[in-house]
């Protein structure tokens, strides 16, 4: 499903992020990005919906090289990824439903079909309830299963979090990975990137593990 | 086909409400651009009007044709035979010298003059009205005219018209400057309103690219936001335009009514009216584009 061969990384400046990363996640897995800060887990995130691009070596996704992908190619390739961003990226202008309907807006759905689609993700999540209150509203928890809702509305075959449990106290992240599992069961392919060892010791998964930008284990 | 235009009416109700988020800002944009466009639209309204009154008044070309001093008066008689048979020539009044002679002695300054004079010295004339307002088959004409046999200087009196038409062709092209420099005003107007609402939605339209929107998606309200603006402006300068029309209309009517007449000004006509707003759309989407196309690649490239 996601397969990185030989990868680098080097920002303007010189700053090497990713040094020669290879390995690749099979559809329907559940594996962790695990590392220390610094360690290269969001520029490696960042790689699959090409928000950044690999010095050198290859990214595929579901086959395709994204590395190579014209900008106007891009948003179909993103539009197929669920991605909760490390700043969650919420817009405080609206509400959680519009901020849940700002995915589908550009998708193509009938309205109808839409705002169905919108209350089914709010409902996964727990937050239906909450559909007319502002995102600034909710608590840390809440917030990050708000961004969760949007990355999945269009129900992506891919999740990508960025360190989706940073800042949350032990009960509101382990309602996120039980989400997370949730989603897993149905087949969908997740990766996330995390420095809490603890949580990745309760869950047997698999880990991609960075170190000082090169892969240490996988 | 039914996805495009969902589209379209999607990006169009997006850009209406941001518009009445922030109604009093629109409103005075759309002022603004009102405003500035009433300027060039009410100079080409006023100008419509003058060239109307003048065709209708005075643009009748008229020749005078003099014939050799002393000619008979058979031949002058012939002469008159021959212009009424022209097909050109809608009237030939003949001024017979005797007429002439009389009509000056009525100049009390002249009168001495021309009694020390003894014989009259005045040919007899004609005083010809053509049919059509081309100065080009006027003077044709007039050529013509000279050419024939007692005919000894023949004067077209189309200056006037000339000149009012240079005149007219002035304020045309004043009006047409003034018109120009206004519409780089508005784009200016639409760039600075698009780049203020980039700047705001900055945020959504962050969050939109790295989720999946296409550049489309993001541009197309922005572009509606721009020709609604227009729009709206176009419209408000109609109005203003009308509204100034018809306080000088009084005016004009009462003066008219001095001369007799029941001139009145006329409003633009709707083909007119009509271009006003298409313009004024045109310029707003202009605008809209310049902006997004700069402020877009700007954020594109943090």
């Amino acid at each position: 499903m996601i397969s990185f061969s030989s990868v680098c990384k080097r920002y303007p400046g010189g700053q090497e992020a990713l040094r020669d990363i290879s390995f690749s996640v099979e559809q329907g897995e559940f594996a962790f990005v695990a590392g220390h800060s610094g360690a290269g887990k969001s520029t490696l995130l960042k790689l699959i919906p090409a928000i950044e691009r690999p010095t050198s070596g290859t990214v595929l996704v579901g086959g395709q090289n994204v590395a190579a992908l014209r900008r106007t190619a891009l948003p179909y390739l993103r539009r197929n990824l669920g991605l909760v961003f490390q700043d969650q990226k919420l817009l405080y202008d609206r509400t959680v439903y519009d901020n849940v309907m700002l995915p589908l807006a550009f998708s193509d759905h009938a309205p109808k079909e839409a705002a169905r689609r919108a209350r089914a993700a709010l409902d996964k999540v727990g937050l239906l309830a909450r559909e007319r209150a502002n995102p600034i509203q909710l608590s840390g928890g809440e917030q990050q299963r708000l961004a969760i809702a949007r990355a999945v509305v269009n129900r992506p075959a891919v999740l990508i979090a960025d360190e989706p449990t940073a800042n949350l106290d032990a009960e509101s992240a382990s309602g996120i990975l039980a989400i997370f599992t949730a989603f897993h069961q149905v087949g969908v392919t997740l990766l996330i990137a995390t420095h809490d060892e603890a949580m990745i010791g309760r869950f047997a998964r698999r880990v991609v593990r960075l170190a000082g930008g090169k892969l240490a284990a996988s | 086909m039914r996805a495009w235009l969902r589209q379209h009416r999607q990006a169009l109700a997006l850009a209406l409400r941001k518009i009445a988020a922030q109604r009093s800002a629109a409103l005075l944009n759309a002022l603004v651009i009102g405003v500035a466009l009433a300027l060039p639209a009410g100079g080409y309204a006023l100008l419509a009007n003058l060239v109307a009154v003048a065709e209708r008044i005075a643009y009748e070309p008229q020749l005078s044709l003099y014939l050799r001093p002393q000619a008979p008066r058979a031949e002058a008689l012939a002469l008159g035979a021959r212009l009424k048979s022209d097909r050109r020539v809608r009237e030939a009044r003949f001024v017979p010298r005797e007429a002439a002679l009389a009509k000056l002695r009525a100049t009390e300054s002249l009168a001495e003059v021309l009694a020390a004079l003894g014989e009259n010295p005045l040919p007899d004339a004609y005083v010809i009205h053509a049919g059509g307002s081309d100065p080009g088959a006027l003077n044709a004409l007039a050529a013509e005219l000279r050419a024939l046999p007692g005919v000894a200087h023949v004067q077209v009196d189309s200056g006037w018209a000339r000149r009012f038409a240079a005149l007219a062709a002035v304020a045309r092209i004043g009006i047409g400057l003034l018109a120009t420099l206004l519409a780089v005003g508005l784009i200016a107007v639409t760039f600075n309103t698009i780049r203020l609402q980039i700047l705001t939605q900055r945020a959504e339209i962050e969050v939109s690219r790295l989720i999946g929107a296409t550049d489309a998606f993001i541009r197309r309200p922005l572009y509606y936001l721009g020709i609604v603006q227009g729009l709206a402006g176009g419209i408000l300068a109609l109005a203003i335009l009308w509204g100034c029309l018809e306080a000088l209309d009084v005016g004009v009517r009462a003066l008219a009514a001095t001369y007799g007449s029941e001139f009145g000004l006329s409003y633009l006509r709707p083909a007119d009216a009509l271009a006003v707003v298409s313009f004024s759309s045109l310029l707003g989407w202009l605008g809209a584009y310049l902006s997004v196309s700069k402020y877009l690649r700007e954020i594109d490239l943090k």
